[in-house]
């Protein structure tokens, strides 16, 4: 019916998707190997209402035309790879990548999904899974008596067994890279998984080929900047109340205009 | 009747499109790169034999672009880039046609293009930027983009292109249905400017003035009421004529 009040309803939906992003990544600052969305808005199409240009009359012209903007939407929440600090652990199988790359994971469906979350630990069959129990690609065994386990910065993985002096190897990790990681989507559970807009993985040796080196006994912290989503958040609460705001002051517009005329 | 009902009227519904304008810019108070749209009212004689410039409506005109940059904020990602001061960046609108804006969150296709947030290439010195996987990537301050490609050491920095960055003159600028500003029909072409700098790893946010938007929305919903009063009396007057002339 009246436009304005259906724009300022656009504002608040988009500082409500902002807020909720916001709430995420502030839920998720101790994550490991979370890396922080961002909402990306967007003005929506505008209307032409009186085209500028236009013949007012035979000989004169309209100066200036009007186009009515439509409001806001929210185009995409992307995720933003900056490196997250690496923490140290005392976890022999922790392993935090640092620069580009992700692990890849054996989905129970089958299909592959890659995180950076490298908080990883032993099956009982002695395999290398994540926190959710799934297989981390290439498998990875290692023997149950093993004493030590060590990941190289090439992400080979290597144990000493009782009673023999030397050091053996169970396998490599291996990382994947995209021409467009933001193009990933998330589905939860800090995985990840190939779109179209991400492009197909390559697949490589850690510290080869620019991909990032693994870095053993400790893990990747999530890359949220705790003080910059608070001052996200008083942005978005302030922009929210003053749309609440336009949308109050065209009510009480139209509550005048009902009280005044419609008798 | 008395005609004034209808003066009065165009004013209130006039003033309708001018608040949906500044509530179109309070919706996008946090859209990056974004410029607010100036409001006017014009005054439209009714002219003709009889009329001699007795009523004169109100229009409300809404085309003028407001061009303060907009605050810088870091964000620290690669493919973020504000445009420091003025000019525009150029893209490739949806029709082929070279259309400019102030958002500079890139991302990078599937294909290795460097395009805008809603898909549509981003324009270098010759045309839409290809670039191959990188280690890392910087934009230099007029707009270079050098990358280190994947796998090479960091002192190999291979340039890829530039940014193209053009000033056009604000009479000849015009906002497009889509929200990317053209070249008005018939004004001069824009032209690459060497003066304009970016600032990478920080976006542009928007430059509306919230606390003048809403000052101007409680203006516009005052003298919304004032029309509305008009009209309560034009009605009120109609009635008393009405009662005057009545024949019981």
């Amino acid at each position: 019916m009246y436009q304005a009040l259906w724009i300022a309803k656009t504002g608040l939906d988009a500082q409500q998707t902002r807020m909720a992003v916001i709430s995420n990544n502030l839920a998720n600052a101790n994550t490991t190997g979370f890396h922080k969305s961002r909402a990306v808005f967007e003005d929506l199409m505008y209307r032409t209402v009186h085209q500028p240009g236009a013949d007012s009359s035979n000989d004169t012209q309209l100066p200036s035309g009007l186009m009515l903007g439509t409001g806001v939407r929210t185009v995409a929440t992307e995720k933003i790879y900056t490196q997250g600090s690496i923490m140290q652990t005392s976890n022999s199988t922790d392993v935090a990548i640092e620069g580009r790359g992700f692990l890849q994971i054996l989905l129970p469906d089958g299909t592959t999904a890659y995180t950076r979350d490298g908080s990883l630990q032993r099956s009982s069959d002695g395999e290398l899974v994540t926190s959710q129990g799934y297989t981390v690609q290439p498998g990875i065994v290692i023997p149950i008596d093993a004493i030590s386990v060590e990941i190289s910065r090439d992400g080979i993985v290597s144990y000493t067994s009782p009673g023999s002096a030397g050091v053996t190897q169970a396998g490599s990790l291996q990382l994947a890279d995209f021409i467009n990681p933001a193009g990933l989507q998330a589905i939860g559970g800090n995985m990840l998984i190939e779109t179209a807009a991400s492009g197909a993985p390559q697949v490589g040796q850690p510290g080869s080929n620019g991909l990032g080196g693994t870095v053993g006994g400790a893990l990747e912290a999530s890359n949220v900047n705790t003080v910059e989503e608070l001052v996200n958040m008083i942005e978005t609460q302030r922009a929210y109340e003053i749309n609440s705001k336009a949308i109050s002051t065209v009510d009480h517009m139209l509550e005048y205009a009902n009280a005044n005329l419609g008798r | 009747m008395d005609r004034f009902l209808y003066v009065a009227m165009t004013g209130a519904s006039e003033l309708q499109l001018a608040q949906a304008v500044t509530n179109n810019n309070l919706a996008n108070a946090s859209t990056t790169g974004f410029k607010a749209t100036l409001t006017s009212a014009l005054d439209v004689p009714i002219e003709g034999p009889g009329h001699a410039d007795a009523r004169v409506y109100s229009m409300t005109a809404g085309q003028g672009i407001d061009l303060t940059p907009g605050g810088i904020v870091q964000t620290g990602r690669e493919l973020d880039i504000a445009v420091d001061g003025n000019g525009w960046i150029a893209v490739q609108a949806p029709d082929g046609a070279e259309a400019y804006t102030r958002a500079g969150d890139f991302e990078i296709d599937s294909l290795g293009l460097l395009t805008t947030r809603s898909g549509q290439p981003v324009l270098g010195e010759g045309g839409p930027i290809a670039i191959s996987q990188y280690q890392s990537i910087e934009f230099g301050r007029d707009g270079t983009i050098s990358i280190r490609p994947l796998g090479q050491e960091a002192s190999v920095l291979s340039v890829v292109d530039r940014l193209r960055l053009v000033s056009i003159p604000p009479s000849d600028l015009v906002r497009g249905e889509d929200g990317l500003m053209r070249v008005v029909e018939g004004g001069a072409a824009a032209v690459p400017d060497a003066g304009i700098k970016v600032v990478s790893r920080s976006l542009e946010s928007s430059n509306v003035n919230v606390v003048g938007a809403m000052v101007e929305m409680i203006t516009q919903a005052r003298a919304y009421e004032m029309q509305i009063k008009m009209l309560g009396t034009a009605e009120s007057i109609d009635q008393s004529s009405q009662q005057l002339l009545a024949l019981t």
